[in-house]
């Protein structure tokens, strides 16, 4: 009974269970870490002041959600090459989408914070904001078609597929978007003036937001795929009970 | 392409796929089939040999629609074993559609184009020439209603066509779904007629129906689907 | 059958529904005209905008247009089970693929003619550059059918068709929106030489995304 309970458990993890521990530990001393060197011991900016801290989540989010979609499309490929075909990439593509769309919903929020003390406004017609916004609707996209229940097969699929149509167009559109704004603009939010060579303990600061970050990543997209687990498990089960309901009423109704 | 095969195997099958002895048409194994989450077809065996005419009776709701739908490759196995004129469903359920035809509830037509327009569009798309398909128009008697648009016909006269669109197809495997719903008299008799000649031609008929002293008539087999599962009856 | 014979025998198909049911011409066409005309009624024609904006306006006219048009393309597949009629014949998914894209960019460029002629009426916009403008609408076309056709088939089986196909398919078209209306801004500036590069991205995003839907179409197609 144990060994079952175990080997079943075994089976809904992506990392093993101490890993998984460990990252969530290691999150949160690295979010620890990055509130006490973003809000105390790194120096405000000279031309922004305070606000400037607010790149110490941004910068750190962009990087989250470009590592999330990357691993979203990766998986999906996994998934689609029949040699490494299995549902964990499905799982693993679903879940870090859905991530990677909270960080791109918060990397385009704590950029619109920062711009207005930086810049007056919410929003710039900025190359890397344009892009940014698209890849969030593609990626809601995507997330909606997962919705939708349909054969475990059959959804992830397409899925997949819709996954690696959506990629493919990530790089068209920031290569058009930023032909756009600087054919008919100059670049206003990277603008030198206003991004000072980042060096000492404002690096370091960065730095540790990536690596927060980034095991903030990991320690949720463990969670969500052992959800998906779990919910895959439910639906097997109501599956099971409905066949036996099925052939049970029938063979019920017939005697 | 020349590797010598066993005696019994099909010489003009695709040789890519795998060998089956070619009295087997279908085999089922504990097949399961979704329809969203319902378990449409819930373990449902079923072995058909080549030739012959089989009646597939059962209630309302029993799996009979789920079970042709996925033998004609339109719907995907969820779990069990399924082979079809020799292929895989579980791997490619494609391959073998050209040999089969199905008569569903819908003709499969485009209500803006004629009778003719249908059965050739039909019959040119499953390989077959404009010849077969107005042979198959006048195998019905189609012929006076020819102009007519798919949206003007009357009930009985969609059955007919959905008829002579899968005979259009000269079809190894022929898969009908209540094909005397909807039919008059004068229909039913050119339907009985049309199962004689498949059994003659060596075609595989398998026929889902509600008419059932009509069809047992007709029937070499008859098989009960009940609760997504199939049962065997003897011969009567 | 070749592909070629497959495809237009697919193509062919759907365009004479569309000559019998004059569904483009009574219904998609004149709601592209309103939309035109309502663009006028946002921005005030007199005070010289319109012609300004009057690529960007007449793309998205298109645009929205084009997702009726795909949309449509695929309701008549699933009325009768026809889809299933289709799957049922054997043909290569590629060609289906095709074959519908190809009936689509011909409607398409019907629809851009006369919203082109109405736009060019009701703005007031002076017509340069014809060989840009011919190219760019052309490339903008194929991107636009071969994306939507893909996408077509992928919402056509779902219950919220109407309403995710939108939510799909515009994100992806982003690129296609932005160098349709720069080429088109450009040519009508009398600047071909800024235009041509943005018929260049048009024409690459066209041929990516052939390539995509021929091998992605099957799958997709058999699922639904």
């Amino acid at each position: 009974m144990n060994a079952t309970v175990a080997g079943a458990d075994a089976r809904t993890r992506l990392l093993p269970k101490g890993l998984g521990r460990a990252i969530d530990a290691l999150t949160l001393l690295a979010i620890g870490a990055l509130l006490v060197f973003g809000l105390v011991i790194a120096p405000p900016d000279r031309f922004q002041g305070d606000a400037q801290r607010i790149m110490y989540l941004h910068v750190p989010a962009a990087w989250a959600m470009y590592l999330a979609f990357f691993v979203t499309t990766l998986a999906s490929v996994l998934w689609l090459v029949p040699r490494t075909r299995s549902m964990v990439w499905d799982r693993v593509a679903g879940s870090s989408a859905e991530i990677g769309l909270i960080l791109t919903g918060l990397t385009l929020a704590l950029g619109s914070l920062w711009g207005r003390p930086v810049w007056g406004v919410w929003w710039a017609w900025d190359a890397r904001l344009v892009t940014t916004a698209v890849l969030f609707f593609l990626y809601l996209g995507l997330l909606a078609l997962r919705a939708i229940p349909a054969d475990p097969t059959v959804r992830a699929r397409r899925s997949a597929i819709t996954a690696l149509i959506v990629f493919i167009d990530v790089p068209i559109v920031h290569f058009s978007v930023n032909w756009w704004r600087t054919l008919h603009q100059e670049a206003t939010v990277f603008n030198p003036e206003l991004n000072p060579q980042i060096e000492g303990t404002m690096a370091l600061t960065l730095w540790i937001g990536v690596l927060a970050f980034t095991l903030l990543y990991l320690s949720l997209l463990d969670r969500r795929y052992r959800l998906a687990t779990l919910e895959e498990g439910l639906a097997e089960r109501e599956l099971d009970a409905a066949i036996e309901a099925r052939v049970a009423a029938a063979s019920g109704s017939a005697s | 392409m020349s590797e010598p095969r066993p005696r019994g195997f099909a010489a003009d099958r695709d040789a890519s796929l795998p060998l089956t002895p070619v009295s087997s048409v279908v085999r089922l194994r504990t097949a399961v089939c979704l329809l969203g989450r319902f378990p449409a077809l819930a373990g449902l065996d079923l072995d058909l040999d080549a030739g012959g005419v089989v009646l597939l009776s059962g209630p309302n709701g029993a799996g009979k629609t789920t079970l042709l739908r996925l033998l004609a490759g339109l719907l995907p196995l969820h779990s069990g074993e399924a082979t079809v004129l020799g292929a895989d469903l579980g791997v490619d359920r494609r391959s073998h559609r050209r040999r089969l035809a199905l008569v569903g509830h819908d003709t499969f037509c485009y209500d803006d184009l004629t009778v003719r327009e249908n059965l050739r569009f039909s019959a040119r798309a499953a390989g077959r020439d404009a010849a077969a398909a107005d042979a198959a128009m006048a195998r019905l008697g189609l012929e006076p209603i020819a102009d007519v648009v798919h949206a003007r016909l009357s009930a009985g006269q969609r059955r007919r066509l959905a008829l002579a669109v899968a005979l259009g197809r000269d079809p190894e495997l022929l898969l009908l779904d209540e094909p005397h719903a909807g039919l008059d008299a004068e229909g039913r008799e050119v339907l009985d007629a049309l199962l004689r000649d498949a059994r003659a031609e060596g075609r595989t008929v398998l026929v889902a129906s509600h008419e059932l002293d009509r069809t047992r008539a007709l029937a070499d087999r008859e098989v009960v689907v009940r609760g997504g599962r199939a049962y065997p009856v003897e011969a009567a | 059958m070749s592909l070629l014979a497959e495809v237009r025998l697919v193509a062919a198909k759907d365009l004479r529904i569309e000559v019998r049911s004059r569904v483009l011409l009574a219904q998609v066409l004149p709601f592209g005209a309103i939309v035109v005309l309502l663009f006028a009624f946002a921005l005030d024609p007199d005070r010289g905008i319109l012609a300004r904006v009057a690529p960007g306006l007449f793309w998205i006219a298109v645009l929205l247009a084009a997702l009726l048009a795909i949309g449509r393309a695929f309701a008549v597949e699933q009325a009768h089970g026809a889809r299933d009629g289709l799957r049922l014949a054997g043909l290569d998914p590629a060609s289906v693929f095709l074959g519908k894209a190809a009936a689509i960019v011909v409607q398409l460029l019907v629809l851009e003619v006369v919203l082109g002629l109405a736009v060019v009426a009701l703005y007031g916009v002076d017509l340069r550059g014809g060989a840009v403008l011919l190219a760019a609408a052309v490339a903008a076309t194929l991107g636009l059918a071969s994306t939507g056709t893909l996408y077509g088939v992928l919402a056509a089986g779902l219950r919220a068709r109407e309403t995710l196909l939108p939510l799909l398919l515009l994100p992806v078209l982003a690129p296609v929106m932005l160098g349709a209306t720069r080429a088109f801004e450009d040519a009508l500036d009398g600047a071909t030489a800024d235009a041509w590069p943005w018929v260049a991205l048009l024409v690459v995003f066209a041929l990516l995304y052939t390539g995509v839907g021929m091998l992605a179409f099957g799958p997709l197609w058999e699922d639904a």
